[in-house]
């Protein structure tokens, strides 16, 4: 199964993937944008979740279990942020963070 | 924007390919379908919806850009160094998780077994699912704003 491929370069990966996720989180101006970002973040920790699973701990299975919930989650959050974003450009015709100031009240 | 988001699936696409490399083949499967076959088209739904796709996209200031950058790269840094001055004690296994290992364990009531968050995880998607349809087809909020408070 495992030839070649360690442990240190798969988190490796998933850190760089968390980190490119948070530098769209902050910089990007845009609901969809964040929404992307937000699931670079949540794959990443997906994958150290399987990962640290698999190589420390093969015999018990909590890692997949709690990744598959993960994943159920994000889908839930993006069909509900999908709604939010398309419910709101119906009304104030925009999708940038600037403008959706008028959802505080 | 449109570009980004085949990027992104991609990205989603690799990452069920270590999946598959880490002999998760459950796992593998369930991001492709969930990530790569149904969040990718809602977000590709909802940019069309939304965007005139050649319109340019606005990011932040440059000095706000660089701020992040050092700092994303700053803590990158130290993950990795934490990461690679950790000794992880690896365990050589040969085994393959099936999937019928995994129902079990998701469905067991017995000691360690996983069948309460599963519960809660469906009222969940249940709840987000009704949720939806009401943000969806909500009234006008316009209406409402116009009238003086």
């Amino acid at each position: 199964m495992i030839h070649d491929v360690s442990l240190y370069e798969i988190l490796t990966v998933t850190s760089i993937l968390f980190f490119i996720g948070i530098y769209g989180f902050i910089t990007r101006k845009n609901l969809i944008s964040i929404l992307i970002s937000i699931e670079l973040l949540l794959n990443a920790s997906v994958v150290n979740f399987v990962v640290i699973n698999k190589y420390l701990y093969p015999d018990v299975l909590q890692g997949v279990v709690f990744s598959i919930f993960i994943i159920a989650v994000a889908a839930a959050e993006t069909a509900l942020a999908v709604g939010i974003i398309i419910n709101l450009y119906r009304q104030i015709s925009s999708v940038e963070v600037k403008d959706v100031e008028t959802m505080k009240y | 924007m449109l570009r980004s988001v085949i990027y992104l699936a991609f990205v989603l696409i690799s990452i069920a390919g270590i999946f598959f490399l880490i002999d998760y083949n459950l796992l593998a499967a369930i991001q492709l379908t969930v990530y790569a076959g149904g969040i990718i088209v809602l977000i590709i739904f909802s940019v069309l919806l939304v965007h005139h796709i050649e319109m340019r996209l606005e990011m932040a200031s440059i000095a706000k850009r660089i701020t992040t950058a050092v700092l994303c790269i700053v803590g990158m840094g130290v993950f990795i160094y934490t990461i690679f001055s950790f000794e992880f004690k690896m365990v050589d296994n040969k085994q393959t998780t099936t999937t019928e290992a995994i129902g079990e364990r998701l469905l067991s009531y017995g000691e360690g077994g996983f069948i309460l968050p599963f519960e809660v995880i469906s009222i969940l998607l249940l709840a987000a699912m009704i949720g939806a349809i009401v943000i969806a087809k909500g009234t006008k909020l316009m209406v409402k704003n116009n009238k003086p408070t």
